[in-house]
């Protein structure tokens, strides 16, 4: 048949048709496919494409003192964050930041691992950059791909210094700490505590981070904001109430010896709170935020002084004769010595034990001494009668028992446990032999293998402060108090007398009358440990409160190489009580406290006066 | 004014459907323009190509008053001058936008092109002229010999820029001249044997099976074919198994990974595969009714690649849904259907073999351009008609349609 046939173009027309409906349909049938049939996973995809979400984080709690006075709050920050993207163009965009955000090839190595380890993390590159450092990648931002600006709260430190050691610091969560227990919900780039209250109360002062989604163009730009329903509002950490006295705590700063090195701890007597906790030097905790530089913590990590050191609660020391009234305590309560009993042998500057003689102190001797005059003189012959009258064993069980070899329980992550034997095997594991009763002398007056942190030992003077019953130091302001303490089992009298030697320590006579103080009632020991060949280290210890009332507030310093307890750490203890007391009682605070102030000051102190008297509704009295 | 249309138009509906087609792809132009962070290379185009619609209609009137003799004697010198174009463009040519590496473009004063548009033109009209030549349509292999010189060597020409997509028009355009030729289908299959026997040589197994069948087919049509044209077909189909991975390996890195992740896009989602990856997309989240035009957020966000040229039909689909994109299906199988109606009625062989040679330019774009944007289609490099940016493009597929309408009015 011819081609040009009409009914032979028809027939050939019908294969086009044919071809025609053939491939429409193919392209139909996969388009239903992927539009009706197959829509929403597709629908799902768009969305992860275009959104990626980005964690807000939320701002740490606010620290407040006793008094409501903000410790720690929160001031608008920048952090430059990189959204998940490519590996390689996160890797290329690191490099190009690593000139404008002045990032260390160690930090640029661990960014590029972080981005390897967790691809679908946005990666924090810096924490609270400089404001020139964000507004310069502002205005560059499509150099780099995925790069967002963060506002994220910068934490800052109001008092910085002045209570560095009880807030601590924070920093940027390690690969370590988020393996560890505590840590499961954390994510990498967030800003943890690391010291301190800061790191105690971290899951409390954290926070739940918030989260909302970012619109990104293909090459992970950001390009808009998401305000969907997706979007999770962060929860601020909760608020944090101390039992720290902010102001307290500044005029220790002013008034510790300049460039010196030591601890001060204040407990309230009520219910044995922290009111202050300082240790010296300290350190700028707002150094720490954003990232340390590492010049400064090399400087801060590398200086012989330690100041990142907190010496109240971590630093160990001989207590020396402040530990004195811990050999009294035990005496009284287990009964082998009477409060108003005299010694048996009398203080000649020592005495005979064995073939050797135990020497106090004072060669001069104190002559017949009984409790009050063996706590007021600090007589060692005194203590060494009680001590064998204890016994090592049970010397070192009630030791024990007050936790001299414990921890005191304050919370803060650190905390030093006292050296203090446990048992007589004590020697033989530590030295190889029985120790002998012996020993008894040297513990008895607080030597030996005896050492106990500032905090320790305000802890037990707090007891002797109390009813003979100390709960553990707690920085948290709390309704109730806090248990888990220890008490010493002794009689009001018991109490009373061993404050009234105390009490002596401050009178005409005593090693510390010259830090006595014109409106408080002050009791105290002093304590100079041998520190050979360097100075001696000074403690003081004191109980102070308003005259005929109950003691308030226990005050505990030493200073180290300070050479004289009665010199250096009594005046500062005095000075740190009668500051807290006046605010407390409102009198209004003067910087001349103590009655050698007082003299130097010109003026005359003639509150002195009754202070030979002796205190009222005190019998008993001694030299 | 009908008579005008009639006159003007030559076949009222079918220029009425590409019409409202490149006003549909102006539209869409504009939309893929429309971005979150307006790029130069795509803001504003659709003002050139709105331009270029209307310089297309002013060439679409003038080309529909020629006399058809005209454009019978223009065949030959068109088609020579095609060739040059296209030799010249391997040569002096350019790539342009994401295709810098090939040589498809010439720049003359500034003004660009692809000699491709036109020699394609050029050919399916010399094409056309060879077997209008005579009054049966070619009964043995190797009558079909002149007529794959005809075509393959700009196809050829083509394929050395590289540009397989158009390369692939030309396979259609080939096909097409030869069946409307009369080329009954038995031998078009032979003829396209080789190329099935290149695909199926990547697996042994199976290419043996085909190996066997395509013989026992060659015997049962024995008496249709001469020994000798059997036997090259056989050595075709062996040749083309053998050259299949020295062929395979000759290809450049992007074209091997495009026929790979036409299989499984994931093989390389950042790189070959993002392109299908992000264009389904695009299409299947589009759903039934669309995101609502220009709101494309695949598009707006620059996930999709060559939206306002190659896969401008993606956002059609993101954009439209299942609707737009049935619409736009829709009105491509009308035009389609309607230029086989204008060759069923051309009486002349001429007529009717220029009609379908377009036919077949048309309907290999408009399958491998909306194919590959769903993934049914490895993904080439080639517009879709009248819809795409891209000036020459429009230029030539509206002279094409008035050559279609042209030679059947000279009845």
């Amino acid at each position: 048949m011819n081609l040009e046939h009409p009914i032979a173009r028809r027939q050939r027309g019908r294969g086009g048709v044919i071809v025609v409906a053939f491939l429409m349909g193919i392209l139909t049938l996969a388009f239903f496919r992927a539009q009706v049939l197959r829509s929403d996973d597709w629908i799902l995809q768009s969305e992860s494409n275009r959104l990626r979400p980005l964690p807000v984080p939320a701002p740490r709690g606010t620290v407040f003192d006793r008094n409501g006075e903000v410790l720690a709050d929160n001031v608008p920050g920048y952090s430059v964050v990189l959204l998940p993207g490519n590996p390689d163009t996160v890797s290329v965009t690191l490099d190009r930041l690593q000139p404008h955000l002045h990032l260390t090839p160690g930090r640029l190595g661990y960014l590029k691992e972080q981005a390897r380890l967790y691809p679908r993390r946005p990666l924090t590159v810096k924490v609270n950059a400089e404001f020139t450092e964000a507004s310069a990648l502002e205005e560059r931002r499509t150099d780099f791909p995925g790069l967002y600006l963060e506002m994220r709260p910068r934490r800052r430190y109001l008092a910085g210094e002045e209570l560095a050691h009880v807030l601590g610091y924070l920093g940027e969560i390690t690969a370590e700490e988020l393996e560890e227990e505590g840590f499961e919900e954390y994510e990498p780039g967030l800003i943890v505590g690391k010291e301190g209250l800061e790191r105690q109360y971290e899951r409390e002062l954290q926070g739940g981070q918030g989260s909302r989604f970012v619109e990104v163009d293909a090459i992970g730009r950001i390009v808009g904001s998401f305000g969907g329903p997706a979007e999770r509002i962060p929860v601020p950490g909760d608020e944090l109430r101390l039992n720290v006295d902010l102001e307290l705590q500044k005029w220790i700063h002013q008034i510790f010896p300049q460039g010196m090195q030591g601890a001060v701890v204040a407990l309230d007597v009520e219910d044995g709170g922290v009111l202050a906790l300082y240790s010296a030097p300290t350190f700028d905790p707002n150094d720490f935020v954003g990232g340390i530089a590492l010049d400064r913590w090399n400087s801060l990590r590398d200086d012989p002084a330690r100041p990142l050191f907190n010496r109240a609660t971590l630093g160990l020391y001989p207590p020396g004769s402040t530990w004195k009234l811990a050999t009294a305590a035990i005496a009284l309560d287990l009964g082998v010595v009477e409060p108003d009993e005299i010694m048996p042998i009398s203080c000649t500057g020592g005495m005979a034990y064995g073939n050797r003689i135990a020497g106090c102190w004072d060669r001069d001797g104190h002559g017949d001494v009984d409790l009050l005059g063996g706590i007021r003189h600090s007589c060692n012959v005194y203590f060494y009668q009680a001590g064998l009258r204890i016994g090592l064993e049970r010397l070192l069980e009630e030791g024990t028992r007050i936790g001299f070899n414990q921890k005191c329980g304050i919370d803060l992550p650190s905390e030093s446990r006292g050296n203090f034997p446990d048992s007589v095997s004590w020697w033989e594991r530590r030295f190889g032999y029985r120790a002998t009763e012996g020993e008894v002398l040297n513990l008895a007056i607080g030597q030996g293998p005896i050492d106990q942190t500032p905090l320790k030992m305000a802890q037990f003077y707090l007891a002797i402060a109390r009813d003979g019953s100390a709960p553990p130091p707690r920085l948290r302001r709390t309704e109730v108090e806090p248990e888990g303490g220890w008490s010493l089992n002794l009689s009001q009298r018991a109490l009373a007398i061993m404050r009234e030697g105390l009490r002596g320590v401050m009178q005409p006579g005593g090693t510390a009358y010259g830090s006595s103080l014109e409106h408080w009632d002050v009791m105290g020991k002093t304590g100079t440990v041998q520190n050979p060949p360097n100075p001696d280290h000074a403690w003081f210890a004191g109980i102070v409160g308003p005259h005929g009332g109950d003691p308030e507030v226990v005050v505990v310093a030493i200073v180290e190489f300070g050479e004289s307890g009665s010199g250096v750490a009594a005046p500062l203890v005095s000075k740190t009580a009668d500051f807290f007391l006046r605010r407390k009682h409102g009198i209004p605070v003067d910087s001349i406290q103590t009655l050698n102030e007082h003299y130097a000051a010109g003026r005359n102190p003639l509150w002195a006066a009754h202070l030979r008297a002796g205190s009222p509704g005190v019998t008993g009295g001694g030299p | 004014m009908t008579r005008f249309l009639r006159v003007w138009a030559g076949d009222p509906p079918l220029v009425a459907g590409v019409l409202a087609l490149s006003l549909f792809g102006v539209a869409m132009v504009y939309s893929a323009g429309v971005l979150n962070d307006p790029s130069p290379v795509t803001q504003n185009i659709w003002l050139r190509q709105a331009a270029w619609l209307l310089i297309s209609l002013v060439a679409f009137s003038l080309l529909s008053q020629v006399p058809v003799r005209w454009i019978e004697w223009a065949a030959l010198p068109a088609y020579v001058m095609g060739i040059i174009l296209l030799g010249a463009t391997l040569v002096v040519g350019t790539g342009a936008g994401t295709a810098a590496g090939v040589k498809s473009f010439i720049s003359i004063a500034g003004f660009r092109f692809q000699p491709a548009e036109p020699a394609k033109i050029a050919t399916i009209l010399a094409v056309a002229r060879l077997l209008s030549m005579k009054k049966e349509g070619p009964q043995a292999l190797r009558e079909l010999l002149p007529p794959i010189g005809v075509v393959g060597l700009p196809l050829g020409l083509v394929i050395l820029q590289p540009d397989l997509g158009t390369a692939m028009a030309f396979v259609g355009i080939l096909f097409a001249a030869l069946y409307w030729g009369g080329t009954p289908i038995p031998l078009l299959v032979l003829l396209a044997s080789p190329g099935l026997g290149l695909i199926l040589s990547f697996d042994t197994g199976v290419w043996s099976f085909y190996m066997v069948g395509l013989t026992l087919s060659l015997f049962f049509y024995r008496y249709r074919l001469y020994l000798v044209e059997s036997v090259g077909v056989v050595l075709a189909n062996l040749a083309a198994g053998t050259i299949a991975l020295p062929l395979w390996r000759s290809l450049a890195d992007y074209q091997r990974n495009r026929l790979l992740v036409f299989l499984d896009p994931s093989v390389d989602p950042r790189g070959a595969g993002w392109h299908l990856i992000q264009s389904k997309v695009a299409i299947g989240s589009g759903g039934l009714l669309g995101k609502g035009f220009t709101q494309g957020t695949q598009k707006r966000l620059d996930f999709l690649p060559e939206q306002h040229t190659d896969f401008i039909f993606s956002v059609v689909g993101e954009e439209l849904g299942f609707v737009g994109t049935m619409l736009v299906i829709g009105a491509f199988s009308f035009v389609l259907l309607r230029i086989v109606r204008l060759a069923t009625e051309a009486s002349d062989p001429f007529a009717g073999l220029v009609i379908f040679g377009i036919f077949g330019a048309w309907i290999t774009h408009i399958f491998v351009n909306v194919g590959m944007t769903i993934g049914v289609f490895p993904i080439t490099g080639i517009p879709l008609p009248f819809v795409s940016y891209g000036g020459s493009f429009l230029l030539m597929s509206w002279v094409a349609l008035a050559l279609a309408v042209r030679v059947t009015q000279e009845e």
